[in-house]
C-alpha cells in the first residue's frame, strides 16, 4: 500500500533528475509513497532510488516496455495505482509524462491536474496551484473523488535528499502478452551535448531572431554559455528559423527553467517565452530595441548591438 | 478516410483579463495548436488521402462564430455539443469519445494543449478511453499500408521520436506540423451553408460531471523593476559584485 505513487523518468541509463522534484510533493501531501520505474534492464536505475524515503521501489521490467509507448506505460502505470491502493499518481512535467498519465489518468477514471507549481492545505482539503494563460495567470484548483493524477514543475519544488535507509525494490508482476500492440517505436534521434541539461542548469544563455543563422547562434549564445559553463536555449523564432533545435525552445509550450542567472541575447520578450524564464533568480537582457518587452522583467538591461557586446562579455569573463 | 477535429474556442491570448475565478476577454478564438490540426487535416484530404472532415467542439452558441472560421478554413460539417459547463479535461475527453463512438472516424487530430488552461490532457485521455493509440506532440504525420497506420514524429524533450499507430489513433499536434492558412472570403461565404449539428450530451447517452473546480485565479506577484547598466563592464560588475552570479 502507499498513499503515493511517483512516476521516475529515466533515459534508459539513468534516472531523469527533474522527475525526482516530485517527491518533494508527495512529501508535502503527506503518507507513505512508492517510486515506479517502467521500462527494460533496470536493475542499476531501481538501486539508485532505494534512499529516497520511499516505502518501496516498485519496478515495470519487462522487454515489451523497452520503448516508452503510451498505451503500454499507462495500462502498467494504472494497474500499478490499483494495486498499491495509491490516492495520488504524480510525475515531473515532462514531454514523457504528459504523454503516458493522462492516459493512466483515464484508465483509472480519475481528473489530472497539470504543472503543480504549490499546494495549499485548508480546513482539511487541499488545492493545487497551477500555472494558466502561458504563466501569466495562477489557478487555484480543488479536485473531487478518490484518485487523482498530478504533474509536477520541477523548478517549483526542492530535489529531495537521498539519506533514508534503503527501502525494498518489489518486481511489479504482470502479463506482458496482455499490454495493448497498437503503437510501434521506430526511431529516436537524440542530441547528445556536452553542455548541462537546459532544465538543470545554473546558466542559460539564449538567442533569438537577431543571430540569423545556426552558425553565429552558435558563435555567439554557444560561446558565451561555454564561457559561463551554461546551457543554450532558445525562442520560438530562433527555433523556427533553423538557428536552433526545437528541443533547445523556452516557453510555455518549450521547457520552463529557473536557472541562478538567465542571459536573453537579442530577445524582444514574447508572453509565450516569459511564461518559461520567469522563475530565473537574475535576468540579463541584451537588445537592441530599449522598447522590448523583457526589459521590463529583466535584473539588469543592456540596450545595444549583440553583435558587439556579446564578444566583449566573452573576452571579460574569460579574462577573469 | 474520414477525419475529426476537435477544436477549442479559447479568449483571445493576447487580450485577457482576471474576473473572479474565471478569465474574461473581448474576443474567442480557435486554440491556435487546434487551428493546426485543422489545417493538417485539410492538408491531408488536399493530398487525397481524406474524404470528410468533421469538425467538433463543446460550448454555448457563442462557439459558432470559431465553428464557422474552421468551415470557412475547409472543414465539411461540425458538430457542436451544446453544454455550458466549466468543463475539466476528464468530462471534455468523455464527451468527445461520445462523439467518436458517434462519427466512427479514422483518425482524430486536435491540438496537444488548449492555450488557456495549459493541461495538454485532452487527446491523451480520450485515447485511454477509447483503446486506442496514440501520438502526442506531433510534426509530421505520413499515412501507410492503405491507411491502416500513420507513421508520426514526435517532439520530445530530448529530440525527435518516430512511432507508428495503428489506426483508428488519436493524434496530437505541436507547433511545427505546419502553418495555419487565413480564411478566405470565399470561404467564409461557403461556410454560411455548412451544416452545425448541435448535440447535448443527454442525446450522445453519455453523463459527465467535472471532478476539477477552479477555486480562484489571480495574477502572480510582478517582478520588481530592474536597472539599466550603461556597459559591458558595468554588467559584469553588478553580475559579480551585487547579484553574485559570477
Amino acid at each position: 500500500m502507499a498513499e503515493s505513487l511517483i512516476l521516475i523518468e529515466h533515459d534508459r541509463q539513468q534516472v531523469k533528475r527533474p522527475s525526482l522534484h516530485a517527491i518533494t510533493l508527495a512529501q508535502q501531501l503527506g503518507g507513505n509513497y512508492a517510486l515506479l520505474v517502467v521500462g527494460h534492464g533496470l536493475d542499476g536505475i531501481a538501486a539508485s532510488l532505494v534512499s529516497y524515503g520511499a516505502s518501496a521501489v516498485v519496478v515495470a521490467d519487462d522487454p515489451a516496455l523497452a520503448e516508452p509507448l503510451a498505451d503500454r506505460y499507462a495500462m502498467v502505470i494504472a494497474e500499478a495505482a490499483r494495486r498499491l491502493g495509491a490516492k495520488t499518481i504524480l510525475g515531473t512535467s515532462s514531454t514523457f509524462s504528459k504523454d503516458v498519465l493522462p492516459r493512466a489518468a483515464a484508465l483509472l477514471d480519475a481528473p489530472m491536474v497539470t504543472d503543480v507549481i504549490a499546494i495549499e492545505k485548508m480546513d482539511g482539503s487541499i488545492s493545487y496551484r497551477r500555472p494558466i494563460n502561458a504563466g501569466s495567470m495562477f489557478a487555484n484548483v480543488k479536485v473531487e473523488g478518490d484518485r487523482r493524477v498530478l504533474t509536477v514543475r520541477a523548478t517549483a519544488f526542492e530535489p529531495p535528499a537521498a539519506n533514508a535507509a534503503p527501502c525494498p525494490i518489489s518486481h511489479f508482476d504482470f502479463d506482458a502478452a496482455s499490454l495493448p500492440n497498437g503503437m510501434q517505436f521506430i526511431s529516436r534521434e537524440e542530441r547528445r551535448s556536452d553542455r548541462p541539461d537546459l532544465t538543470e542548469a545554473r546558466v542559460v544563455v539564449s538567442g533569438g531572431r537577431p543571430l540569423k543563422d545556426k552558425e553565429t547562434f552558435e558563435r555567439l549564445v554557444g560561446r558565451l554559455a561555454d564561457a559561463l559553463g551554461g546551457a543554450i536555449g532558445a525562442t520560438r523564432a530562433a527555433v523556427d528559423a533553423g538557428m536552433a533545435p526545437n528541443d533547445y525552445q523556452i516557453g510555455q509550450t518549450g521547457k520552463i527553467i529557473a536557472p541562478e542567472l538567465y542571459i536573453a541575447l537579442g530577445i524582444s520578450g514574447a508572453i509565450q517565452h516569459l511564461a518559461g524564464i520567469k522563475d530565473s533568480r537574475i535576468i540579463v537582457a541584451i537588445n537592441k530595441d530599449p522598447d522590448a518587452p523583457i526589459f521590463q522583467m529583466a535584473t539588469y538591461a543592456l540596450v545595444g548591438d549583440l553583435y558587439q557586446i556579446v564578444p566583449q562579455l566573452i573576452e571579460s569573463i574569460r579574462r577573469a | 478516410m474520414k477525419i475529426l477535429v476537435s477544436f477549442k474556442s479559447v479568449p483571445d491570448p493576447n487580450d485577457v483579463a482576471v474576473a473572479g475565478a474565471a478569465v474574461s476577454t473581448p474576443k474567442s478564438v480557435i486554440n491556435s495548436f487546434d487551428e493546426i490540426a485543422i489545417e493538417e487535416a485539410l492538408r491531408i484530404r488536399e493530398r487525397g488521402e481524406a474524404t470528410e472532415i468533421v469538425g467538433v467542439t463543446i460550448g454555448v452558441s457563442a462557439v459558432d462564430e470559431q465553428i464557422r472560421s474552421a468551415l470557412a478554413m475547409g472543414v465539411d460539417r461540425a458538430i457542436r455539443v451544446d453544454d455550458s459547463r466549466a468543463l475539466d479535461p476528464y468530462a471534455v475527453a468523455r464527451i468527445l469519445g461520445a462523439v467518436v463512438k458517434k462519427e466512427a472516424p479514422h483518425v482524430v487530430i486536435m491540438g496537444k494543449q488548449a492555450v488557456d488552461d495549459d493541461s495538454n490532457q485532452v487527446g491523451q485521455m480520450l485515447a485511454g478511453l477509447l483503446g486506442w493509440p496514440q501520438a502526442t506532440f506531433v510534426s509530421k504525420i505520413e499515412f501507410l499500408d492503405n491507411k491502416t497506420r500513420a507513421r508520426c514524429t514526435r517532439e520530445t524533450d530530448a529530440g525527435l521520436e518516430v512511432i507508428e499507430v495503428n489506426l483508428p489513433a488519436i493524434i496530437t499536434t505541436d507547433l511545427r506540423l505546419n502553418e495555419p492558412r487565413y480564411v478566405s472570403l470565399p470561404g467564409l461565404i461557403k461556410a454560411r451553408r455548412k451544416p452545425i449539428e448541435v448535440l447535448t450530451c443527454d442525446q450522445l447517452g453519455v453523463t459527465v460531471r467535472p471532478l476539477t473546480t477552479v477555486l480562484s485565479i489571480a495574477r502572480p506577484p510582478k517582478r520588481p523593476a530592474g536597472t539599466r547598466v550603461e556597459s559591458v563592464e558595468e554588467l559584469i560588475m553588478k553580475l559579480r559584485q551585487e547579484a553574485k552570479v559570477l
